[in-house]
């Protein structure tokens, strides 16, 4: 076993912003917002580095498809204790139309390339909310899932998971390779302390395009129509 | 004449500040003034040529930018901290226990911020004085973490940090980096404040020459209570051309050498979680290895150490205002009063037109100072920092009061934490040197400058350039002023008036001239700022454009208005009249006036 983690991390606005539409309707403002990594994401990068403090696995790799602004994520990864960072460039308009079906391909491929033992995602984003990119990669791979993980352990070559659904907690057990999706009662992310983050300097990030990997990210879907929820009526006791 | 007047200014500027001494000794200057006045090595900034009316236009324009991975960097590490902040510091907590609790001290020390400006050799981050000041302005929401921070590595290791040998930095900062150690910096004392040249604390070397015994009191330390490692001031006795003399130098002192005691934490008004308290030594034992540069060479340090970490209260001051002004206009948005919300009034309009030219001027003139600090050959930018300190004091503190009016009877309340910002805002116009102070130095040493360089262009006119002369000095004098106004400083000839003899003791004609700097510079940092903000197109550059547009407006009325007052017999001028009010109520001790229902008949 290769004993290397693929962690993917998305940029997403930062949970604390107050989200605008623009006024074309198209989608909300980005421009000049702060954006930060997603909270499940940090959650999943910090699960990671953990089973590498612990010696259960060797290499942390965390890889993040966007824009330049993407390699930014990559570097919160890398100072909270990644070993090096992978950037799938997606810019412009294939990056306003990128979703979990294209990530999950490229994730795919990498997964392959690198020949990882586990992916490790956030269970999903806080910004569209889809809760796809891990099951779709786990089935483009044929590989055994384990999504909104509470709990993690390996052992041996098996993982044994903790799973948070409606009805309450589900224990299963499922072989490697596998994907996880983490989430929020996982761990609690450590800082990315200053010392840490100058550190993570000297490690290296990668820069790849989707072609590179055989992957075609063009849309099947069209945003038609970007709009604010309803203004909250006032209620009645 | 003018050799006698400059060099009467220096000394008698020299008695006052003390500390602005360029060499060792006042011998050493008398000796040089009888040959001439010697141009030193200080390589001061940008604001020194103001007083000559000259903008050194190349030192501030363009405004310091600093590379495209620094930028990430800053990025990257602004992130924790603010994330840090704003979940896990709690700071109406750490305002009513005035404690800072134990694991958030761990976790700033986790976080690499009792090391920032250490070099990465000994373990701290090294990063540049502009870094710091970005920094700073997320620390500064909490103004008892920021004032112990403050207290630790802008002046408690600065000594080590500037002026201590290769030993000395390796044997304490890689502790003092991480956190392990605290530092302290140990100067006032009860009978010594704002002059601080007059210390009593003294060291005696021992009889085998190999410690040396400190004796004294201290008052208003901050991190007294809880520092290992203290930078102390105290007076030795050093021995200049066979004559005894008292010279004040500086030690390291560990708690651990034992003698020390610290009084109990005092009851302040603010930063109630930054611990101050009073720090005896008893004899004290320090060893030789410890004293920091040279014996007798401490004051000089103390004032390097003081002037050099005073620029980041502007970006510290501005941080808060950003933050208050996020909070202010939440309420003043959804507050209504007679059917419109609060921001629809133009006195509160205002107010928050106020605290964002604050803002702006603070955040423009840190970072150009810092800029300037950052500078290869490390320029002396104490003149500039001081400047940045008055201003930002000034102008937080009323800032923040503002902001708590807009709330009302609410902000007034421990519900919200204006009446915090409030309270721990007023010691910065008294701390790191009290803004009377500062202005005082701003204006000597900007006229001692200036004197020496009339003082040369008049050697010029004893030699026969006399039409030269006057010309420059004339020119110089009506064109800073921008019309020929007689300030009763020139008499015949363009010479500069014996009266300048008494000028240091004429506190309220410098605090004008200090004021009109400090207007000055701060107007030279948002110009620069806003000119390279269009020129790159930064977002809402227009928006700046209006912020320094309408600063520079509002400053340079003001600058008319001071200018004015200081004309000679200008009616404008009340200095004589408040002179004498302050004279009579200050020898009687009391408000002397009958009270108006008083009868005489």
């Amino acid at each position: 076993m290769s004993g290397r983690v693929l962690v993917g991390v998305k940029r997403v606005i930062d949970y604390a912003v107050k989200i605008r539409v623009k006024p074309d309707n198209t989608g909300v403002v980005t421009d000049g917002v702060k954006h930060s990594m997603n909270p499940f994401c940090e959650i999943a990068v910090e699960e990671a580095v953990k089973l590498k403090e612990k010696k259960l696995i060797k290499e942390v790799v965390a890889v993040s498809c966007g824009p330049q602004q993407s390699q930014e994520t990559i570097r919160t990864a890398l100072a909270m204790g990644a070993d090096r960072g992978i950037h799938v460039d997606v810019s412009g308009k294939d990056y306003e139309n990128l979703g979990p079906l294209q990530v999950s391909k490229i994730l795919a491929a990498l997964a392959k390339q690198e020949d990882a033992q586990l992916i490790l995602l956030g269970k999903q984003a806080i910004d569209d909310d889809c809760n796809q990119t891990g099951q779709m990669t786990a089935a483009l791979l044929d590989w055994p899932q384990g999504t909104f993980a509470s709990e993690v352990s390996l052992e041996g070559d098996k993982i044994n998971l903790v799973r948070e659904i409606d009805g309450g907690l589900e224990h299963i057990k499922i072989n490697t390779p596998a994907v996880i999706t983490a989430d929020l009662r996982l761990n609690t992310p450590r800082y990315a302390t200053l010392p840490n983050i100058m550190k993570a300097k000297k490690k290296k990030i990668v820069t790849v395009k989707p072609a590179d990997l055989g992957v075609d990210v063009t849309s099947r879907l069209e945003v038609l129509k970007v709009e604010e929820p309803p203004q909250r009526q006032a209620g009645r006791v | 004449m003018n050799r006698l007047i400059v060099s009467r200014t220096f000394r008698i500027g020299e008695r006052l500040l003390g500390c602005h001494a360029r060499h060792a000794g006042q011998e050493e200057l008398r000796l040089q003034q009888r040959r001439s006045i010697k141009t030193h090595c200080r390589h001061l900034a940008y604001a020194k040529d103001l007083f000559l009316g000259q903008v050194n236009k190349a030192e501030v324009f363009p405004y310091p930018e600093i590379g495209n991975d620094e930028v990430e960097e800053i990025k990257q590490l602004v992130a924790p901290v603010e994330k840090f902040f704003s979940d896990d510091v709690d700071s109406a907590k750490i305002d009513r226990e005035a404690t800072i609790p134990l694991e958030t001290l761990q976790g700033l020390k986790d976080l690499g911020l009792f090391g920032i400006m250490i070099p990465e050799e000994y373990g701290g981050l090294g990063l540049s004085h502009t870094i710091y000041a970005r920094l700073n302005e997320i620390i500064a929401l909490d103004g008892s973490i920021a004032v112990t921070l403050a207290a630790h590595q802008a002046i408690g290791l600065k000594g080590i940090l500037i002026a201590g040998n290769e030993a000395q930095k390796k044997k304490y900062l890689p502790k003092l980096a991480s956190g392990e150690h605290i530092a302290a910096f140990c100067l006032t004392e009860p009978g010594s404040g704002s002059d601080a040249a007059s210390i009593q604390t003294r060291a005696t070397l021992s009889e085998d020459g190999k410690h040396y015994l400190i004796n004294g009191s201290k008052i208003w330390i901050s991190n007294g209570g809880m520092a290992d490692i203290m930078t102390v001031f105290a007076r030795t006795e050093v021995e200049v051309d066979g004559v005894k003399k008292d010279k004040i130098s500086a030690f390291i002192v560990e708690r651990a050498f034992g003698g020390i005691a610290s009084g109990k934490p005092e009851d302040k008004l603010g930063i109630r979680g930054s611990n101050t308290c009073e720090l005896s030594f008893d004899n004290v034992p320090v060893p030789v290895e410890n004293v920091i540069g040279e014996i007798g060479g401490g004051f000089k340090i103390a004032m390097n150490i003081l002037n050099s970490g005073r620029f980041s209260m502007g970006s510290s001051c501005a941080g808060m205002i950003k933050k208050l002004i996020e909070l202010t206009s939440e309420y003043a948005a959804t507050r209504k009063q007679f059917n419109k919300s609060l921001s629809e009034f133009g006195m509160i309009q205002e107010k928050f037109a106020m605290m964002a030219l604050n803002a702006f001027v603070m955040e423009s003139m840190a970072y150009l100072t810092a800029g300037m600090m950052d500078r290869p050959g490390v320029p002396d930018c104490s003149l500039e920092a001081a400047m940045v300190k008055v201003f930002s004091s000034e102008g937080g503190w009323i800032c923040v009061s503002e902001a708590l009016q807009v709330l009302g009877g609410l902000g007034y309340t421990k519900n919200y934490p204006f009446e915090r910002f409030v309270r721990d805002c007023r010691i910065l116009p008294i701390f790191e040197g009290t803004n009377e102070i500062l202005r005082m130095y701003i204006t000597l040493t900007g006229m001692q400058y200036a004197g020496k360089i009339l003082t040369g262009k008049i050697k010029e006119m004893k030699k026969g350039n006399i039409g030269l002369a006057i010309g420059m000095v004339s020119k110089k004098l009506r064109t800073s002023l921008g019309a020929s106004v007689d300030l009763g400083l020139t008499g015949k000839d363009g010479v500069v008036h014996p009266s300048l003899e008494t000028i240091v003791d004429e506190q309220l004609v410098l605090k004008r001239v200090a004021d009109v700097l400090i207007h000055m510079y701060a107007m030279t940092a948002v110009l620069s700022r806003a000119s390279r903000s269009i020129s790159i197109g930064l977002r809402n550059h227009d928006h700046e454009v209006l912020l320094a547009n309408t600063f520079c407006n509002d400053a340079f009325f003001k600058n008319n208005y001071w200018m004015v007052q200081l004309q000679k017999h200008s009616p404008e001028n009340n200095d004589a009249n408040i002179k004498k009010i302050a004279k009579q109520v200050l020898e009687n001790r009391a408000y002397i006036c009958s009270h108006p229902l008083e009868r005489t008949y």
